[in-house]
């Protein structure tokens, strides 16, 4: 059995997640074997992921990090007085 | 895939502070601090709203921490902690789609993605330029929200498809569908700029 473009296109995701039946993934594999354009899609997508997932892409605000552990203690203090004497 | 064990050094921290040592907590979190706040602020898209949701969502998860289980991992427990903060101040705004938008969602016909003849990597070390950051950021901010949720859990936060799954509250199938469409339109969006990019600024020691 040989499929199509745009079967492939479907199964990128899950091809991506290593998630697809034994059986799909070898026909995809086979597919992108010979098949450029899909490759193409397939590399892009997933160096496309490993950018936009990087939590660098949104940058801290300065004194973030001072902030939210000020806030911390301050609940930690609020609800446990008597441990930090 | 990602294991749902927990990591047995967090469980000793949280066993620690729920025994009387709070101070612990702030360790705790350190690893969690930029993932959960670039998560609320792909979500909210103010910085401002995005640090009051990640300080609300830590210090929930620290009135909270016995309630922690410890089959998921605590990463995952915070996520979805943080995943509900941003969703309830969506709620407030008013721009959190309703059940409706979600089911006819399942029968849309398939995004084609952006089609190339071939694909050059584009190192992480690019997103040390502002320009590329902004590129992506603004395609992040632009899938909607449904999409957006998922993508953030899945590749940013990195949680399992049937950890984001019972996180969304839906099955994995739905959860896969979704994932897909949310990874195509990125595909769709970003894959024509960042190749435009590359040649004609030559911004890569290698090009
Ligand atoms: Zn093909």
């Amino acid at each position: 059995m040989v499929i199509d473009c745009k079967h492939v296109w479907d199964a990128i995701s899950s091809y991506i997640d290593d998630s697809l039946a034994p059986e799909t993934r070898e026909l995809v594999q086979k597919h992108l074997d010979h098949c450029n354009i899909c490759s193409a899609v397939l590399d892009s997508t997933r160096n496309i992921l490993i950018l936009t997932g990087d939590d660098r892409v949104f940058e801290l605000p300065t004194g973030f990090s001072e902030r939210l552990h000020a806030r911390l203690d301050e609940q930690i203090r609020a609800l446990r007085p008597s441990q930090d004497a | 895939m990602t294991t749902a064990t927990p990591n047995p050094e967090e469980l000793t921290r949280i066993q620690a502070i729920l025994a009387g040592h709070h101070d612990q907590f702030h360790d705790l979190i350190r690893p969690y601090e930029r993932t959960v706040f670039a998560m609320a602020l792909a979500m909210l898209k103010n910085e401002a709203d995005a640090e009051e949701a990640t300080q609300e969502a830590f210090l929930k998860a620290y009135r909270g921490l016995a309630a922690f289980r410890a089959e998921s991992r605590f990463g995952t427990w915070l996520a979805s902690i943080a995943l509900n903060e941003a969703r309830s101040i969506l709620r407030r705004r008013n721009q959190f789609p309703t059940d409706s938008i979600d089911s006819s969602d399942d029968e849309q016909p398939g995004i084609s993605p952006a089609l190339l003849r071939d694909w050059r990597e584009i190192p992480s070390e690019s997103l040390e330029r502002a320009e590329v950051r902004s590129i992506l950021r603004a395609a992040i901010d632009n899938l909607p929200v449904l999409y957006r949720e998922i993508f953030l859990l899945r590749d940013l936060e990195e949680l399992s498809v049937n950890e984001c799954a019972s996180t969304l509250n839906i099955t994995v199938s739905a959860a896969k569908v979704r994932l897909h469409r949310a990874r195509m339109l990125l595909q769709k969006e970003l894959a024509p700029q960042l190749k435009h990019l590359n040649p004609k600024r030559r911004w890569f020691p290698w090009s």
